[in-house]
């Protein structure tokens, strides 16, 4: 089951280089990860709802996409994915189809958490064989960086802007990945750039399993995030070595930590080297810092709870 | 042998999708279509069927697994109305503009506000332009036939596009008539089966639908194919319209043409409206009125050298819709579309405009009768500036 590092250059890649992505994105990582690691022999439908990643995936008259793709809209890519798995069950009952085939849908966190959750829990509900990515860079980004429910609190974005009256976003962030585990499908997990093996791991289990599989997978973002592009994979580790962003899986109703940091770092650590959150350093606004923090250790503790572990 | 049966509009839609057999059907309900994937759903859990059907949660998902379906190589059907087709809207473009023969039943039903569950054509007047092809039916035998001649229709490939297939809310879904229904296999022999030539779950080879055109794409060349397959439709209407003919002996063509040959008035109009009007046409004609009546069945393409050529030598023509533009002094939208295919032609009738039945409002015989009468004086004096009336309104003054 355990690819090694080594190995996954070998593999036959399914986004090829050239798609137009930014230096320093996450999201092709992602993408690369967790399509690297599907068995071998594995034919893909690749489907996107609309965000950076189609757009610069797709550019008429090219694609990089080594596999069948398909985009329709940006809410309803797990919609449209489930018809295509649905054609796919019809067509082999009817013996029209006979290879294997994978199905993958990418979608951002505005995709996910915000205007494609109503298409994301209804597949998930109708068990389709698939998996949902949500490549999760915490805004609208292919719009420009825009506040999405998965964006954090005290950040800037531009639909969130500090200024006179206000410290960048006020509300917390949702908790997309708790509530695609309570629609109690096989595989769910959260998932990081930084940790390869991790992500390796996840997405082998979640190509296993035989209905819908789900990965939230933190893809740092360097032009939203205000970071040089050579820092994302050490952002994503940030992420995850201040628990802002852990990593577990949820496996048939069981939550397990999957990584654990053996120190946790503060959550200063991971926000001062970003420009979306520089205004909360500002003396006005430092019960802001310790208010995030305060939350990321309360959200922490109940996930170690979940988890059955201790600090 | 064909079967004679007593059936509802909803019924027959489902009948004709179970000879159909469709490799996909994502279903949603909504009033007044919900009878159609209820009987449908039943046929699948009875084994009448081996179709595979997904219970979405939208309308927007129903699309939108439509066309995930119809891209991976699958036949697909489907049925809504109202609301639900105004949910769908974004995806009825996408649908179109990807080329996907997707065929769709909707049950006319108003748009909300005030919420009504009744007929009227808002809703598939809103996606007009959304390049699908629209086939309005009278009664149930024709939403029946439409509904099988309609997949033929979206999957010719000179065509490849979404068809939807118009029946009247209630009038037509919910009440039972007379309907023939074909054979099995001559159905099953009719549709043939889907084999397009790409699709996403050909292994040989992968494709992309749905690509991202920059600045300096093809979406303008993208979209004149489009109206090419639309202007080619004409033919393929009318040609699987005689193929029909020849197992059913019911002939479809563009429209239907009711006591025009001598007509000096003549009525337009579409849906179960046709029906009423015909009475009303034999009424005239008892009384030596020379009236006809002609019923459009296919409003998008809308047809219009061979409306111009069917109704240039009438003196004056009533045009009923059963929507609005909204549009301050246009009036409905096929009479505005009308206006325009005669815009050009020197040899043109008076065109007056009657809205009726807005929100399922009835439209009777005495109301018909008033309103061909109003038309016969318009044919003495064309000079009159409202050329919009409302036939039904409470307030009796708007009858002008």
């Amino acid at each position: 089951m355990n690819i090694k590092l080594k190995e996954l250059p070998e593999r036959n890649e399914i986004i090829t280089a050239g798609h137009r992505m930014c230096a320093g994105c996450g999201a092709p990582i992602a993408a690369n990860e967790i399509l690297l690691s599907a068995p071998q022999d594995t034919r893909f439908v690749v489907s996107s709802s609309t965000g950076c990643m189609q757009v610069s995936t797709c550019l008429y008259p090219f694609v990089s996409w080594k596999a069948s793709f398909i985009h329709s809209a940006f809410e309803n890519g797990p919609a449209t994915l489930s018809g295509i798995e649905t054609a796919y069950n019809a067509l082999r009952a009817r013996g029209k189809v006979r290879d294997n085939f994978h199905f993958v849908n990418f979608a951002g966190d505005g995709g996910t958490y915000d205007i494609g959750l109503q298409a994301l829990s209804g597949a998930l509900e109708r068990g389709h064989r698939m998996l949902m990515v949500c490549y999760n860079n915490e805004a609208y980004m292919n719009t420009g960086t825009q506040c999405s429910g998965a964006t954090p609190y005290g950040s800037w974005s531009s639909t969130s802007p500090y200024g006179e009256c206000s410290f960048g976003k006020e509300r917390n962030r949702k908790d997309l990945t708790a509530i695609v585990a309570a629609h109690n499908i096989p595989y769910v997990a959260q998932a990081s750039i930084h940790n390869y093996r991790d992500t390796v791991m996840k997405a082998q289990k979640a190509f296993a399993v035989n209905g819908p599989s789900f990965i939230n997978i933190i893809a740092p973002c360097p032009r939203g995030w205000r970071f040089p592009g050579e820092k994302t994979v050490e952002m994503a580790r940030l992420s995850f070595e201040t628990c802002i962003w852990p990593l577990y899986e949820v496996v048939e109703g069981k939550w397990k930590l999957t990584a654990k940091p053996k120190v946790k770092k503060p959550i200063e650590d991971y926000i001062k080297l970003q420009g979306r959150f520089q205004h909360l350093f500002k003396p006005e606004f430092e019960d802001r810092l310790a208010l995030i923090q305060s939350e990321v250790d309360e959200q922490w503790s109940k996930l170690l709870l979940r988890c059955g572990e201790t600090e | 042998m064909p079967t004679i049966e007593a059936t509802t509009g909803n019924d027959a839609i489902a009948e004709a999708m179970r000879q159909v057999n469709p490799d996909v059907v994502p279903v949603y309900p909504i009033t007044p279509q919900t009878a159609i994937v209820e009987a449908f759903s039943s046929m699948v859990s009875n084994g009448l069927v081996d179709t595979h059907l997904i219970n979405t949660e939208s309308e927007h998902s129903a699309m939108s697994a439509a066309i995930g379906a119809t891209a991976a190589g699958a036949r697909v059907m489907t049925a809504t109305a109202s609301q639900g087709l105004a949910f769908m809207w974004e995806m009825l473009h996408i649908a179109s503009s990807l080329r996907l023969p997707v065929v769709m039943c909707n049950v006319n039903r108003t748009l909300s506000a005030p919420i009504n569950i009744h007929c009227d054509y808002s809703d598939s007047m809103g996606a007009r332009d959304s390049g699908w092809i629209q086939l309005y039916s009278e009664n149930a035998q024709e939403a029946y036939d439409n509904m099988i001649q309609a997949v033929r229709i979206a999957e010719n490939t000179e065509v490849l596009l979404p068809v939807m297939v118009l029946m009247d809310g209630f009038i037509i879904s919910h009440s039972i008539e007379r309907v023939q229904f074909l054979d099995d296999s001559k159905v099953k022999e009719f549709v043939g089966s889907y084999n397009p030539s790409e699709f996403l779950l050909n292994s040989e080879n992968p494709i992309a639908y749905g690509a991202f055109d920059s600045l300096h794409g093809y979406y303008f060349e993208f979209k004149r194919a489009q109206q090419q397959a639309m202007l080619n439709a004409y033919q393929v209407i009318e040609d699987v319209g005689n193929d029909f003919a020849a197992i059913s002996d019911r002939s479809y063509s563009l429209f239907e043409e009711y006591k025009m040959e001598d007509a000096d008035v003549a009525l337009v109009a579409m849906g179960s409206a046709a029906g009423t009007m015909k009475e009303t046409v034999d009424s005239f004609r008892s009384r030596g009125v020379k009236l006809g009546l002609l019923k459009i069945r296919v409003f998008r393409p809308f047809p219009v050298k061979e409306l111009v050529r069917a109704l240039s030598k009438v003196k004056t023509v009533g045009v009923f819709d059963r929507s609005h533009t909204f549009a301050g002094e246009l009036g409905g939208q096929t009479y505005v579309e009308l206006c325009s295919a005669f815009y050009n032609y020197q040899d043109r009738p008076l065109l007056k405009n009657y809205i009726y039945g807005l929100g399922g409002r009835d439209l009777n015989l005495d109301l018909l009768e008033k309103a061909v009468n109003g038309l016969m004086n318009e044919s003495e004096s064309s000079v009159n500036n409202c050329n919009v009336s409302y036939l039904g309104l409470r307030d009796k003054e708007a009858i002008t």
